[in-house]
């Protein structure tokens, strides 16, 4: 398989008062061409500053990238000047956020905030002019796609005029309409009811099937991440600490902080929850110098408190970074 | 078993407009009768807009009710908190979905907690600060929190300071208005596991009202599913979950993502969910749940089905369950006409 975007060694930080709150530390990722990738954490851990990072979109004023290299197809986006970033947002890479209603701007209907998205996906200017009278038809089949009813009436209101559901199918339409090489999808269902929220995965995975796009999902739930994606990145405190196939990393969960994330979800099965895990998520101003896990860690050892461990690979694309697991390395 | 709330036939109607025929009301509870025992997990599940927190606002008395009884310890609370008599409020109390807004940040934990206690004389004045360190210790927070405010503890601390808040008063009823939604799991873990310590160390009863289905499962003792101000099924948590008879419910547990193959085997038949809950200003005619429901025929669309018990204690309201018990809700008094 083909490497569509690669995360190398990650940093970024973000200015606080007194210094400086190191959220990412060096984070580890690949995305290959056609592949649904889950990227699962609690709430603070850094999902949603990392995919900031990578459409550059974080403000620089608050934050510093302090290292590392984003590659898409190859090219590094952190070396990229303005209109390369350009064609990647318009072109290469779209992203669906948590909170549509923040997402979507009160004061533009629903069909010039998405005829804006196809208008700019279009390579020259010449171009378009040619689809302008086009562009409607373009925008009521994305909302088509959808299955959003009623699309001449859609593309007339208001975001305010919607519902929740509707306004995260909206948001899903601008991000497909047209085709992209990758998709970011931040919480798509989260702020939605269950049944809106299966609904919306549904049609993203079906959709994402059709155009054989790239997706990265990012949620903290990790039932959505067994049922949607092929691959699962488990992050802690601004680093990979887990990354497995779906099936895998269920069957076979090895990070401690993996087991204790999915002995505290609630289970269907009944038979209580466990005491979940103990401690807090460090303070990025002074995190410890180690694995960021260690001080919450219930088998920490020595070496833990002072070097980060690296990815361990324990076979079956299995890769841990946890030195439990170090001497796997060599099997 | 005792009954410790008794609701019957309760209705909380909003005006939301005025047209030609009168105010336009919104039904955010449209007729709902339940029994709640004594010591007991009393949950209620629904999609947002199904009306689960006004019930709860209702029985804490933070709105008078359109219609219906509500009667608490044989006493009737169906009225606004402020006509209802000193030692109910005190037996009554709430936790918030989101601590953050329920707890005010300009004040000290101390004074948070100081507040219920001096209101409902807990305990002589000279007392007070060592019932807070006490209070603090319940819900394992450390002694020195008390000088704290709010915004400099994590969110799980502030919902285990809202859930001591809760306790200061000394009740017997707490309402659990989705108390953990806001927080991680690993959090809700420990929250959960908290409420449930305390539920046993001071015999409360809760009222736990959730969206989570996966954590009902584990909270709950009994559970009823709400749909448009309405509950579509009532059961013992473990029948609610095992035998789930309603399409709703069907439908609801169908869609939630779960993480482990045993729990796949649990649910049911995928149900494709399609449409979304619609306006309790505009309830659907006959069953308010036709329109979204896979199974319903020319009868649902016409006639609203009735509450039936199919099982000893398992209640469902849909045309597909005849009445094999008549006795139950169509033998009780019917309320005042609204």
């Amino acid at each position: 398989m083909e490497p569509l975007l690669e995360v190398q060694n990650l940093h970024v930080w973000y200015r606080v008062y007194g210094g400086y709150s190191k959220v990412l530390n060096g984070v580890n990722f690949l995305v290959n061409k056609g592949e649904r990738v889950g990227l699962v954490g609690e709430a603070g851990c850094g999902k949603t500053t990392t995919m900031k990072t990578i459409l550059r979109i974080l403000p620089d004023q608050v934050s510093k990238i302090a290292q590392g290299k984003i590659l898409f197809n190859g090219q590094d986006i952190l070396q990229m000047n303005g209109n390369a970033l350009q064609r990647i947002r318009s072109q290469g890479i779209a992203m669906i956020f948590q909170d549509p209603t923040a997402a979507l701007n009160p004061v533009f209907t629903v069909g010039e905030q998405l005829s804006d998205v196809i208008r700019f996906s279009l390579r020259s200017i010449a171009q378009r002019k040619v689809e302008k009278k086009s562009i409607k038809q373009v925008a009521m089949q994305a909302l088509k796609d959808v299955s959003m009813p009623d699309q001449e009436r859609i593309l007339g209101t208001y975001p305010i005029q919607l519902s929740g559901g509707m306004r995260q199918r909206v948001c899903i339409s601008m991000a497909i309409t047209t085709k992209r090489e990758l998709l970011i999808a931040d919480e798509p269902g989260t702020s939605l009811d269950v049944t809106i929220q299966d609904q919306i995965l549904r049609l993203l995975h079906e959709l994402v099937k059709q155009q054989n796009t790239s997706i990265i999902l990012i949620t903290h739930s990790l039932g959505v991440a067994r049922e949607m994606t092929d691959r699962i990145y488990v992050m802690y405190a601004g680093t990979m600490v887990e990354t497995a196939k779906a099936d895998e990393l269920f069957a076979n969960p090895l990070h401690p902080y993996t087991l204790g994330l999915l002995a505290s979800v609630p289970k269907l099965t009944g038979g209580g929850i466990a005491k979940g895990i103990p401690g807090r998520l460090p303070d990025y101003r002074n995190p410890p110098p180690g694995c960021r896990f260690s001080p919450r860690c219930p088998r920490a050892m020595p070496v833990c408190e002072f070097s980060p461990p690296p990815f361990f690979d324990v076979g079956y694309e299995h890769k841990v970074a946890c030195y439990l697991f170090q001497e796997s390395r060599n099997d | 078993m005792t009954d410790i709330l008794q609701i019957r036939k309760l209705k909380k109607y909003f005006v939301v407009g005025k047209n030609a025929d009168g105010p336009i009301y919104l039904r955010a509870v449209d007729g709902v009768s339940v029994d709640i025992h004594e010591v007991e997990t009393f949950g209620i599940v629904g999609e947002s807009g199904s009306g689960k927190s006004t019930i709860a606002y209702t029985v804490m008395g933070m709105y008078k009710p359109t219609a219906g009884e509500m009667i608490f310890k044989g006493q009737n609370i169906a009225m606004e908190v402020s006509r209802r008599a000193h030692h109910l409020k005190k037996e009554l109390q709430i936790v918030f979905q989101d601590p953050g807004s329920s707890l005010n940040p300009l004040r000290s934990i101390r004074q948070l907690l100081e507040l219920p206690l001096r209101l409902h004389n807990v305990v002589p004045p000279n007392q007070i600060e060592e019932k807070i360190v006490e209070l603090l210790e319940k819900v394992e927070l450390p002694p020195d929190y008390m000088y704290k405010s709010t915004p400099s503890i994590g969110g799980g601390e502030k919902q285990m300071v809202a859930i001591a808040r809760a306790l200061a008063a000394g009740p017997s009823f707490i309402v659990l208005d989705e108390p953990t939604s806001a927080l991680d799991v690993s959090v809700q873990a420990k929250i959960i596991n908290k409420l449930l310590d305390l539920q046993q160390e001071l015999s409360l009863t809760y009222m736990f009202i959730t969206h989570d289905l996966s954590l009902m499962r584990n909270m709950a003792n009994r559970v009823a599913i709400m749909y448009l101000g309405r509950i579509c099924e009532l059961a013992t948590a473990k029948e609610f979950f095992e035998q789930p008879l309603h399409p709703y419910t069907r439908m609801l547990l169908s869609s939630i993502p779960t993480v482990s193959v045993e729990e796949d085997r649990m649910k049911p038949k995928k149900v494709i969910s399609i449409g979304e809950i619609p306006s309790p200003v505009n309830i659907p005619s006959g069953c308010s749940f036709h329109l979204r429901c896979p199974e319903s025929d020319s009868r649902c669309v016409k006639e609203d089905p009735e509450m039936v018990e199919v099982r000893l204690g398992h209640w469902v309201r849909c045309h597909q369950f005849p009445s094999t018990y008549s006795a139950g809700e169509q033998t009780m008094p019917r309320p005042n006409k609204f």
